[in-house]
């Protein structure tokens, strides 16, 4: 299985030249996003495969390429097979959607060459079982992700995005490379070497702070995700979905890998540091999205905030599994497995959705769109299932992942510390602030963009996207149905991961009356999805049918009533910003330093009233303004180095010599 | 045997909250009325408004989607299904343990971001206005009803309603802090969940302050009928909740005889009547508030339900 993972990965890589050649062709683009499906498609499977195995076999292989001593290890265990299909679920699912959504691209040539390499590199990440393979792919994953942002290079807005997106990488990279510096001090680069190791506790801790910030600068943990909402909606829709589906769980797996894996038992203090970066950045990332009126950047905030609770569930598992509660560790840590690949399926999906719009609009601002309910029929119906899923809404899959989080916080009394018994309820009160944020998030960019009259011409003569991108967009629509009614299934694939990573396992779900799941024990808490489901939709069309038979089913067209004060112009409809301005009052004024300044024009002058929205991004204003004013004013005073005399050139490299000789001498 | 009873209690308990629904809403009415020396409309009108409006032709806006149409009866199911596993009179539903009280939340929750999205559908200011003051209350509210629910879930070691229900009523409860202030904390997000008075005004009609009217503004006919019909379902819900959780003397237990359950069902009557008596007393002695100021009174439900929470970790028996 191994080598075709291998094998499946080097044709990948071997794309790359090929799609140099092929961006030329007219029918280049279909070719090469055709070949990248199938070999998603096949990693995918395999990965399946070896994730069902009942045997849970590890296989490990040793490449001869990379450093002479070293060679590449790679190694497909529990972990790495659940990330593999994640992976490549969310790039088949991508190159599905840019079969069709790929005519929109007017320089192929900027996007082609470097899709597979990134979709390679992303599988390269999560089979690497070396340090020196994983942090070149890591790297390389950066650049051609940085590569894609910037195709649409003419666009001041992206070149400024791939700059801090660069910045940014390698922020991270240089920290996960200190991390694996100091994890082989001891035992050398090997991943089998430095899980037999044992390092000291002062090291493992700052281990994990270094990869916290590694990670987490590419996840997109609050207060490093400054770079996300700048450089995932920048690059073409289907990579952003990629971004932000996919590339943000790569992350998770560098996390999970170094922290659940390679180190040591786990401290209580290094759960109460994710824990206490997890929660905030769940709501500030939702927040940040409601404020939003470009739909992907929307999207991209709300990755954030789902990564959020994706880190509050990892962190919830150390807490437990330092306390020895491994089978409570075992409920956290599969429900933030069980919401990356739920939030791989709806962010790409919600991605395509605004590939689309942007396709048949050529607009990303919601103020401009409106009513593609009826131009866009299937892709709003598509978009309305990924909104219900992302809110954490039964019976879709968004709800099970957060359900299960909090079952597990309501078993958090039993841990000893006294920092976890505080600040687990107040991390509990953070999700379930961002669960209904995130609720109004998307309730006001579906009802903006698909619903209500159009605000703008483009948006009056849109027109429904191609087949590919509808069949992509429906597949997943479908995934996020299956895994909210069947989420027992998903728990029970997790069961070798979980034992891998934490020790323990939940119980075994599939076989419990109608498929219903209980994370601890009958008497704690259940639920079943399906019922749910079944129920509803029941309830729904008796009532249906009952009134359509016994009462009355006539139905009459009529201007809108809006208490009798219908307007036709489409602007007196609530825009994106009116929509969250009670939020915005409510919460903006500390978060976001909100202020709302009218302008009034004196009287007798035809000028019309304004209303300017003042945010500011504090996180911003706190911490990256004075790094890079440091940054410009160190620069500014070195500058004079560049326009010294030849003769004290010589003399700096001379004082250079003798001062470097001194150091070595002593 | 014991399967044809839960399917008997189950339908008798969805009967019964579909029901009961519109009489309550008319119970409270009346009360209210009365308190203001006013006679009322009869106990039976909201049946009689409901009939009527499904009898009538839908008049549909001319720009409405497929979604307006459909919005109706997925809120009613959710809400209907939500209600129908909260008990009432008798533990052993037959499907008590399809959703527990998040999942039940999270229902009505479903039905909220519907009622919300029905609201903008047709593109009119007031449908926009009800949708955005809509999900400003729930963002507050729904914390604050889901930590409530965390502190109510610690102190019965469950989040199974039948489980909680059957502990509230056994003698290990005691009196504690933290479920009083649980209470306050539900009582509060109940009020604004079902656009009670300090929050919005159940009675109004074309005025800015509404919020649960405007979003509802372009429904007719049977579609309206079901809408209402949902409100009254979750007005019965949160009050059976509260009953459920904070009265919860006398519901029958799974395997009780039949003359248990009847006197359930009747005690639970009488539940319904006090605290619908107190809600209709309660508003008519509270004004309305502004839009603004229903943050604060919100942010002390959720403040008082993360207490509670705290307590709980803290002690164990506070």
């Amino acid at each position: 299985m191994i080598a075709v993972a291998l094998w499946s990965v080097a044709v990948l890589l071997a794309l790359t030249p090929a799609a140099i050649a092929l961006s030329m062709r007219p029918r280049g683009s279909v070719v090469l996003y055709g070949a990248c499906l199938v070999i998603t498609a096949t990693l995918c499977a395999t990965a399946l495969l070896h994730l069902l195995d009942p045997a849970h076999p590890v296989l490990s292989a040793t490449l001869p390429i990379g450093l002479p001593w070293l060679g590449a290890h790679v190694r497909l265990d529990a972990l790495s097979a659940f990330f593999l299909v994640v992976v490549n679920l969310g790039g088949a699912a991508a190159s599905l959607f840019a079969l069709g959504y790929s005519k929109h691209e007017d320089s192929p040539g900027r996007v082609l060459p470097f899709y597979p390499a990134y979709l390679a590199a992303m599988n390269v990440v999560v089979l690497a079982n070396d340090a020196f393979s994983f942090l070149v792919a890591w790297e390389f994953m950066s650049l051609t992700s940085w590569a894609l942002v910037v195709s649409h290079h003419r666009e001041a807005e992206n070149v400024r995005a791939g700059y801090v997106y660069l910045l940014m990488a390698s922020f991270g990279t240089l920290a996960l490379l200190l991390a694996f510096g100091l994890l082989a001090s001891g035992a050398g680069y090997d991943f089998d070497a430095i899980r037999a190791s044992h390092p000291s506790a002062a090291l493992t801790g700052m281990v994990v702070i270094l990869v916290l910030l590694g990670a987490g600068s590419k996840a997109g943990l609050v207060p490093l995700h400054a770079w996300l909402p700048l450089a995932h909606p920048a690059a073409p829709s289907h990579v952003s979905g990629l971004m932000s589906g996919v590339m943000t769980k790569v992350a998770v797996y560098g996390f999970v890998r170094i922290v659940f894996d390679l180190l040591p038992e786990p401290v209580w203090w290094w759960s109460m540091v994710v824990l206490l970066v997890g929660g905030p950045t769940a709501t500030l990332g939702v927040l940040y999205a409601l404020m939003q009126r470009d739909i992907k950047r929307v999207l991209a905030y709300s990755t954030i905030e789902n990564i959020g609770i994706i880190f509050t569930g990892l962190g919830l598992a150390l807490a437990f599994k330092a306390q020895g509660l491994d089978w409570v560790a075992a409920l956290a840590f599969t429900a933030a497995m069980l919401h990356v690949f739920n939030h791989a399926l709806f962010k790409s999906l919600l991605f395509f959705g605004a590939g689309a719009v942007l396709g048949a609009t050529g607009e990303r601002d919601m103020e401009k769109l409106g009513g593609l309910i009826h131009r866009m029929p299937k892709t709003a119906f598509a978009v309305l299932i990924g909104c219900v899923a992302i809110s954490a809404l039964p019976p879709f899959n968004g709800f099970v992942s957060e359900w299960l989080t909090f079952q597990a916080i309501l078993l958090s009394p039993q841990l000893p510390s006294w920092g976890l018994k505080l600040a687990i309820p107040a991390v509990g009160g953070l999700l379930a602030l961002a669960a209904a944020f995130a609720a109004a998030c998307f309730v006001k960019l579906y009802g903006i963009s698909f619903l209500g009259r159009p605000r703008s011409d483009v948006a009056a003569s849109a027109h429904e996207t191609d087949r590919f991108s509808l069949t992509a967009m429906l597949l997943l629509a479908a995934l996020c149905l299956i895994a909210g009614i069947l989420p027992g299934l998903l728990i029970d694939a997790l069961a070798p991961v979980s034992k891998a990573m934490v020790g323990n396992v939940m119980p075994h779900q599939v076989g419990l009356q109608w498929l219903t799941i209980v994370p601890i024990a009958e008497s704690r808490s259940s639920y079943n999805g399906l019922l749910v489901f079944v129920f509803a939709a029941l309830c729904g069309t008796a009532a249906a049918s009952a009134i359509h038979r016994l009462a009355s089913d006539r139905l009459r067209r009529a201007p809108a009533w809006d208490c009798g004060y219908p307007d036709p112009n489409p602007a007196i409809q609530y825009s994106a910003s009116s929509f969250s301005q009670p939020i915005r009052r409510v919460f903006g004024s500390v978060i976001f330093a909100a202020r709302e300044i009218g302008e009034m024009p004196p009287p007798s002058s035809p000028r019309p009233a304004r209303l300017r929205v003042e945010l500011r991004d504090l996180i911003w204003d706190a911490l990256y303004a004075p790094i890079a004013k440091a940054v410009s004013f160190a620069t500014d005073r070195i500058n004079i180095l560049q326009f010294l005399t030849i003769r004290r050139y010589l003399t700096l490299v001379f004082v250079a010599l003798i001062v470097l000789l001194l150091v070595v001498a002593l | 045997m014991n399967a044809l009873r839960d399917i008997l209690s189950q339908g008798a308990q969805m009967l019964l909250v579909l029901g009961l629904a519109p009489l309550l809403t008319g119970f409270v009415r009346k009360v209210k009325a009365r308190l203001l020396r006013r006679r009322g409309p009869p106990l039976l009108q909201p049946y009689r408004d409901l009939i009527r409006l499904m009898r009538k032709d839908v008049v549909l806006a001319d720009n409405a989607s497929w979604l307006f149409r459909v919005i109706p009866y997925l809120m009613f199911a959710g809400t209907w299904v939500a209600a129908s596993l909260v008990p009432t009179f008798g533990n052993g539903l037959l499907f008590s343990w399809t959703a527990d009280l998040i999942a039940i939340i999270a229902l009505l929750g479903s039905a909220r971001f519907f009622q919300a999205l029905a609201g903008m559908d047709v593109g009119t200011a007031f449908g926009g206005i009800g949708s955005s003051r809509e999900v400003m209350i729930a963002s507050l509210a729904e914390p604050a009803m889901l930590i409530t629910v965390f502190s109510v879930a610690m102190i019965a070691g469950s989040t199974q309603l039948a489980n909680v229900a059957e502990f509230m009523g056994s003698d290990a409860v005691g009196l504690r802090v933290s479920l009083g202030m649980a209470f306050v904390a539900l009582t509060i997000v109940a009020l604004a969940e079902n656009a009670r008075i300090p929050v919005d005004n159940p009675a109004t009609h074309l005025e800015l302050t509404m919020v649960h009217e405007a979003m509802v503004l372009e429904y007719s006919g049977r579609h309206l009928a079901l809408v209402d019909l949902s409100s009254q379902l979750k007005l019965l819900l949160y009050v059976s909740l509260i009953a459920c959780v904070f009265l919860p003397w006398g519901i029958a237990t799974a395997d009780a005889s039949i003359g248990r359950f009847v006197f359930g069902a009747l005690l639970y009557i009488g539940k319904l009547t006090v605290l619908g008596f107190l809600l209709a007393l309660f508003e008519t002695a509270i004004a309305k508030m502004r839009v603004f100021r229903i943050p604060e009174f919100l942010g002390a439900a959720l403040m008082l339900a993360l207490l509670a929470t705290l307590l709980r970790f803290v002690s164990g028996s506070l």
